[in-house]
């Protein structure tokens, strides 16, 4: 296990150079970098000297070192539009992503298995159907449209939930959490929801295809014939043999929640990292772009390896070393 | 598929009506005429994509026009007439302009992106996927790697950083102009790999085949081989791929366009429409989203029902 772990890890560290040479290249090539920084009127003799002080005459891999250096420590240089170190912006506005992503994530894992379990017990039920057609609609529909269908019905007509926003947030050392007002917690239904639905379809899927596999076997008729109880059956042995692909989508997808959280961060004003790609994108505010980038990356890596890892602590077949490989 | 005037199941002598009555009689046409919900997609898809080439012949007024605008006209309700005494089927917007002109000409951009994006992925991720499952070794596995690590990133992620990095390229003057083909790239460039990956596995079962190892025997350039043998055998599973991954393609144009990265104000897409009308949501000028949000939503969904059907008649071992 701990070879398997460290090859996965020799990985991890090669996608992300090749990340972040993405973003170097990014970086260093679009835009001018002292345009952004000088001002206007700045003489050809103040632009040598800058060119020197951030070291970009210096050779290619120097500065790509450079690069890879600085980013380590967290240091993407300073926002163009803002101002501000980017660490810094990023850091402020992660909680909220974050939040926004665990919440989204446990709706859709919830609902998700127990609408699957449910549409696999009763696969020939009008309630299946339903939810099957239902999830069909929801996949095909864009994130963006539910989100307004959602603030439109519980926002504008039935004025149950707020539009937009955090709500009160509480300041927790540098995490600033809305998890603690309830105007925090009532803003966060409507995002959460729109950014879990995709998930939840999928999720819901997954659980009941692989559960009508797991239910036709030969070890659940026998389960059947040894009189153990349905809920047994069900839950004991069907259930936790469908846990292995749930656990490897749902941690793959945690990936592209941060990402799709993009969309729903922007429909609901969400202060979080997505919406400061988007604006980011549009004001081709170069820095704020490539750290977003590693920022992914480095995400959907760690994800990887968690999922990798969660596998021997599910199945216990791969942990005697019965399989090494990928 | 397109002209393969001497395979040798269809005898040359094969006259244009006859080929026309097998056409008819073939597995596809029957599992087209058994499906009634693909029966309705298809028209509604037809009628959308009619709507949106012709709305210039169509629309009943020109919303591109300043001239014919008048601002008193703003927020006309649907199905009445404004203060200056004319009929809007859907109502207008804040400026005067008829929605279901707006709608008819932000269609055509959409469904435009749209088909470009799709045809760009489609060439370049059968191109690489030829040539990917053709010659293999190192080609193969580096192309095959770039895939991996951008099918694993989501397609609007990887667009929008393309756009942001063109945006970046391209010099202030030009934007408006580029910005179109910009998206058309963007979006593209984001959906190749399904392609490219498809059209490798297809050209490896194909490669194994006699009838390649003949013409390789016989000399024949591989790039003939690729084009002229393979390719119309893996054509199938790539009309599949496209029909859906036109649907992501619309769907990704409306994103992008609804955050504000997409095209510019002056050629509104669908999505710009709704980003635009989802201002006046608020404020009870319901019609302004809701008619660009339906027609966002037919189009998407069509396609898509289409694209499904195509998978499962052309491949019925697949369900």
């Amino acid at each position: 296990m701990l070879a398997f772990i460290a090859r996965r890890l020799v990985q991890s560290v090669i996608v992300m150079l090749v990340v972040a040479f993405i973003a170097f290249l990014v970086f260093r090539y679009v835009g001018d970098p002292l345009a952004a920084l000088l001002s206007q009127d700045a003489k050809q003799a103040d632009y040598d000297a800058a060119r020197e002080r951030l070291g970009l005459d210096q050779p290619f891999y120097v500065q790509f070192y450079y690069f890879v250096i600085n980013a380590l420590q967290g240091q993407f240089g300073i926002s163009y539009r803002l101002q501000q170190p980017v660490s810094q912006l990023i850091l402020e506005r992660l909680p909220a992503t974050i939040e926004l992503a665990f919440a989204s994530a446990t709706i859709a894992l919830v609902f998700g298995v127990l609408l699957g379990i449910y549409t696999a017990l009763r696969p020939r039920a009008f309630s299946t159907g339903v939810i099957m057609t239902g999830s069909l609609v929801g996949v095909s529909l864009p994130t963006f449209l539910i989100g307004i269908g959602l603030i439109y019905v519980f926002a504008v007509e039935l004025k149950w939930l707020p539009s937009f926003g955090r709500g009160e947030v509480v300041q927790i050392g540098w995490w600033r959490t809305g998890l603690l007002t309830q105007s925090g917690l009532r803003s966060l239904v409507l995002p959460a929801i729109t950014l879990s639905l995709f998930q939840l379809t999928l999720i819901m899927r997954l659980v009941r295809a692989e559960m009508l596999e797991v239910l036709r076997t030969d070890y659940i008729r026998f389960a059947r014939a040894r009189g153990l109880s349905q809920r047994a059956i069900n839950f004991g042995h069907a259930l936790r043999n469908t846990m292995v692909p749930v656990i490897t989508i749902t941690g793959l997808q945690l990936g592209s929640v941060i990402a799709f959280a993009i969309i729903t961060e922007t429909v609901f004003q969400w202060p979080g990292v997505g919406s400061l790609f988007v604006n980011s994108v549009a004001a081709v505010d170069v820095p704020v772009m490539a750290a977003y980038l590693v920022f992914v990356a480095l995400v959907f890596v760690v994800i990887n390896l968690i999922v990798d890892i969660l596998y021997f602590i599910v199945d216990p077949r791969l942990r005697d070393g019965a399989r090494t490989g990928k | 598929m397109t002209d393969l005037p001497h395979s040798p199941e269809q005898p040359v002598v094969a006259v244009e009506t006859s080929r026309w009555k097998t056409f008819l009689k073939s597995d596809i046409v029957w599992s087209y005429r058994h499906s009634p919900v693909t029966i309705v997609a298809s028209i509604v898809a037809l009628l959308l994509i009619l709507m949106a080439v012709f709305a210039p012949l169509l629309a009943p007024y020109n919303p591109f026009n300043p001239a014919t605008l008048n601002l008193m006209d703003g927020f006309t309700p649907p199905n009445s007439t404004s203060f200056s005494g004319k009929y809007f089927a859907l109502g207008t917007d804040s400026q005067g302009r008829d929605m279901l002109s707006t709608i008819m000409y932000g269609s055509r951009v959409s469904l435009f992106v749209g088909f470009m994006a799709t045809l760009f992925a489609m060439v370049m991720g059968v191109g690489l996927g030829l040539v990917s499952g053709y010659v293999g070794g190192v080609v193969d596995a580096i192309i095959m790697r770039v895939a991996d690590v951008q099918l694993s990133f989501p397609a609007i992620l990887i667009a929008l950083l393309i756009f942001g990095v063109a945006r970046g390229i391209i010099p202030p003057n030009q934007q408006e102009g580029a910005a179109v083909w910009v998206l058309i790239v963007a979006i593209g460039l984001a959906n190749w790999a399904q392609f490219a990956r498809t059209v490798r596995g297809a050209t490896m079962v194909e490669r194994q085949k006699d009838y390649v190892s003949a013409a390789r025997l016989l000399g024949v350039n591989p790039i003939i081989i690729l084009l002229r043998h393979v390719l119309p055998n893996v054509l199938g599973p790539v009309l599949v791929i496209g029909t859906i991954s036109l649907a992501l393609a619309i769907i990704e144009e409306a994103t992008l366009s609804y955050l504000g990265v997409g095209v510019p104000p002056t050629q509104p897409s669908l999505g710009t429409l709704i980003r635009i009308g989802q201002q006046f949501m608020f404020s009870g000028e319901w019609w302004i989203i809701l008619f660009p949000a339906i027609t966002l939503i037919l189009l998407a969904l069509s396609v898509n029902l289409l694209g499904d059907w195509l998978r499962d008649a052309l491949n019925p071992k697949l369900r």
